[in-house]
């Protein structure tokens, strides 16, 4: 079969919700990044998808993603100089054990 | 028909499904990243397919050869290595695993649902030379503002990465520190 739009949103859904999947089980703050680097990935290709296949003569689509790659790449720097500030002080990057803020 | 296109699409879907999936199950910290950087080379094949070339060339640039390599560099700063990470109870596993199931059926039911109005001509790829023109054009549709939103955007996180991750040293009484949220 022919690939087209369809099988690029599956591609793209299914990524999203192992996404999901990931940043529900996991409690270590790096592997969580990681699974929200997947969920944006995902995004990036339903737009592309939506470029190619629905409005191929406007560039709409791929300027998202050029902005949505910028933007992840500033949030993933923050976040791990986040993350390392918080392992100098806590000594651990696991979220349960960063509970300062809870009562 | 069964294409060499064809044939390559769905080895790169699979590429692409199978590390994500290894990449948020597997419990060594490590080999997660090393999963998640195929996954993320197997959608720049993707990108590749659909001829769009320069974003598969800025996703090879900025997550495969920026992003992996600064989540992997944080790995060696916080984890020891070989450790492998705490299992997760079955019960949260199961939840987050309905939870998503659902989530993507219900995606999944939608899209086949929805007819959508496919373009009569999809053209091949795009030039960097249009790509260029149209993000530094100040007309209507050009991407001027957002272009000089980003820069900035990118300035702060910077600056805002080296305050946060500051370790002030030489902390005596009479040089107490400016910034606020650096407890070292």
């Amino acid at each position: 079969m022919q690939p087209g739009l369809y099988h690029i949103l599956f591609i793209s859904a299914a990524l999203f919700f192992i996404g999901v999947y990931g940043f529900f089980t996991r409690r270590n703050l790096i592997t969580m990044l990681m699974s929200i680097e997947l969920i944006l990935n995902s995004v990036n290709l339903n737009f592309i998808a939506f470029n190619k296949y629905l409005w191929p003569e406007k560039m709409d689509g791929l300027f998202f993603t050029v902005f949505i790659i910028a933007i992840a790449a500033a949030e993933a720097a923050v976040a791990i100089a986040i993350i390392i500030n918080l392992y100098r002080s806590h000594h651990s990057i696991d979220v349960e054990q960063a509970e300062e803020l809870k009562n | 028909m069964l294409t060499g296109s064809v044939i390559i699409f769905y080895l790169l879907a699979a590429l692409t499904l199978a590390c994500g999936v290894l990449s948020v199950t597997t419990r060594h910290i490590f080999r997660a990243a090393i999963y998640l950087l195929f996954s993320l080379i197997g959608i720049a094949g993707i990108y590749f397919w659909l001829q769009y070339e320069f974003i598969a060339a800025v996703q090879i640039v900025v997550y495969a050869g920026g992003i992996a390599v600064l989540i992997i560099f944080s790995i060696f700063l916080t984890q020891q290595a070989g450790n492998k990470l705490p299992a997760q109870t079955n019960q949260r596993k199961i939840f987050a695993l309905l939870a998503a199931f659902c989530g993507f059926a219900l995606t999944m039911l939608q899209v086949y649902q929805h007819e959508f109005y496919l373009s009569a001509f999809p053209t091949g790829s795009v030039s960097i030379h249009a790509i260029g023109e149209q993000m530094l054009n100040v007309d209507q549709s050009g991407y001027a503002l957002p272009f000089e939103v980003i820069s900035m955007l990118l300035l702060a996180a910077m600056i805002g990465c080296i305050v946060i991750a500051l370790r002030i040293k030489n902390q005596t009484e009479e040089n107490p520190p400016v910034t606020g949220n650096s407890e070292s």
